[in-house]
């Protein structure tokens, strides 16, 4: 397939946001590697509070990775693009000839790479931590690989939303929340029918499903907010 | 060439500057004067489709160059009063991640304004000056015809205000366009002046 040199370009382009992004990402790793922390330990509080009791640990592993995940996944957005706001990299990277949308695109493809990919990564050995059913195990990670992707598209459009509001990293939980929770009810449905011997097949394609309709609203959403919180 | 007619602006509730109309040649320099607050930044905001403008029309060899703020960015260097440096990285990387530059010319653009020597130090060792050379760096690295600069030579030192007037100079023998706001008088000669407020 041949493309334009103009497709090419723009693919360039938001190819050396999404670098920059990890570049600067990996710089300061404290950031990243606080989301990852706090998944590991705010799960393994549970079995410290509830006791250790294989069975009922394992029927709410899914809960309990689901919404640590959820919160983890919170943690670095208002500096997703509150840092870039603040220093004025953001009008450079509005005036870099991509699209808005397509910079809020890779902002959220890079939260997803630094944020998504290592949440996803400790998910496997805190279900095995959590006692969860063997079986469970696929469907719990397949439906995290499309839900993180999920969260990282909402919540960057939520963090573009609030960007410039005072008091937004409180605003941004609020936001985020109610469109997370039908993220949560399939993801958690998924590996709860795997564990209780059923398909998780239409848990995962409903999820599926709302990543197919995220992927191209939700970069509007943000491009569009993002043009509005530099006027 | 830039003409402007009827431009009108509002820097949150108040109106900060309305029937504003100019027009630059290319190879032109217009430089905006006014008191703090007369909206000397906004109007560079609006000129770079960052700001909203709220009545007039922008022109761009008399087409509409806000109709396509995407395309106009192809058109525009826009130096804020924040210098968008990143502290931890590298002054070479600062220049190198910014998207949209063309390829292979970093250490030149590095070189424009003698940030040569720093290049491998964290931007978060510079000083107040050196950040602002690095800022300036960035248009040596666009090829964009329109330049938007927010008080350009603050805190800069004498040579390097004599380099980036070398800079300004050959932008405008290329045919380049600058619109700046400063209440320091730029290094170049046959400047138009606009007044604000």
């Amino acid at each position: 397939m041949s493309r334009s040199p103009e497709d090419r370009s723009l693919a360039g382009l938001a190819l050396a946001v999404l670098l920059r992004e990890v570049t600067l990402s990996l710089r300061h790793g404290a950031d990243s590697l606080a989301a990852l922390l706090f998944f590991v330990l705010a799960a393994s509080l549970f079995p410290l509070a509830i006791g250790p009791s294989p069975e009922t640990l394992g029927r709410i592993a899914p809960g309990v990775i689901w919404v640590c995940a959820l919160l983890a996944a919170l943690l670095p957005l208002d500096r997703l693009f509150g840092a870039d706001f603040e220093d004025g990299s953001l009008d450079q990277l509005l005036l870099s000839g991509l699209p808005s949308g397509a910079i809020a695109a890779a902002k959220a493809l890079a939260h997803w790479v630094v944020t998504g990919v290592p949440l996803l990564l400790a998910a496997g050995p805190l279900a095995v931590m959590l006692h969860l059913p063997e079986d469970a195990i696929p469907a719990l990670l397949a439906g995290l690989l499309l839900g993180t992707l999920l969260l990282s598209l909402l919540g960057s459009t939520a963090a573009a939303i609030v960007l410039g509001a005072r008091r937004g990293g409180v605003l941004l939980p609020l936001l985020v929340f109610p469109l997370a929770v039908p993220v949560l009810i399939f993801g958690v449905g998924a590996a709860d029918a795997a564990s209780g011997g059923l398909s998780p097949r239409p848990h995962l394609l409903l999820l599926g499903a709302m990543l197919a309709a995220a992927l191209p609203l939700c970069p509007l959403a943000a491009g569009a907010a993002l043009r509005s919180a530099v006027e | 060439m830039l003409r402007a007619e009827g431009l009108a602006a509002f820097r949150g509730e108040r109106l900060v500057f309305r029937d504003l109309g100019f027009s630059v040649a290319a190879g032109g320099v217009l430089v905006l004067a006014g008191p703090n607050g007369s909206g000397k930044s906004t109007l560079l905001r609006v000129l770079a489709g960052l700001g909203r403008l709220a009545a007039g029309r922008l022109l761009w060899h008399d087409t509409d160059a806000l109709d396509d703020l995407t395309g106009h960015a192809h058109r525009v260097g826009y130096v804020g009063h924040l210098d968008a440096v990143k502290p931890g990285l590298t002054v070479e990387e600062n220049l190198r991640l910014t998207p949209g530059r063309p390829k292979g010319e970093v250490s030149r653009a590095l070189g424009v304004l003698g940030l040569g020597e720093l290049a491998d130090l964290p931007a978060r060792m510079l000083s107040a000056g050196q950040k602002r050379r690095l800022a300036l760096s960035r248009l040596a690295l666009s090829p964009a015809p329109l330049w938007l600069l927010d008080e350009p030579t603050l805190g800069l030192d004498i040579q390097a205000i004599a380099r980036f007037g070398d800079m300004l100079s050959a932008h405008r023998a290329a045919g380049g366009i600058v619109v700046a706001a400063t209440h320091i008088p730029l290094p170049v000669s046959d400047v138009a002046e606009l007044r604000l407020g």
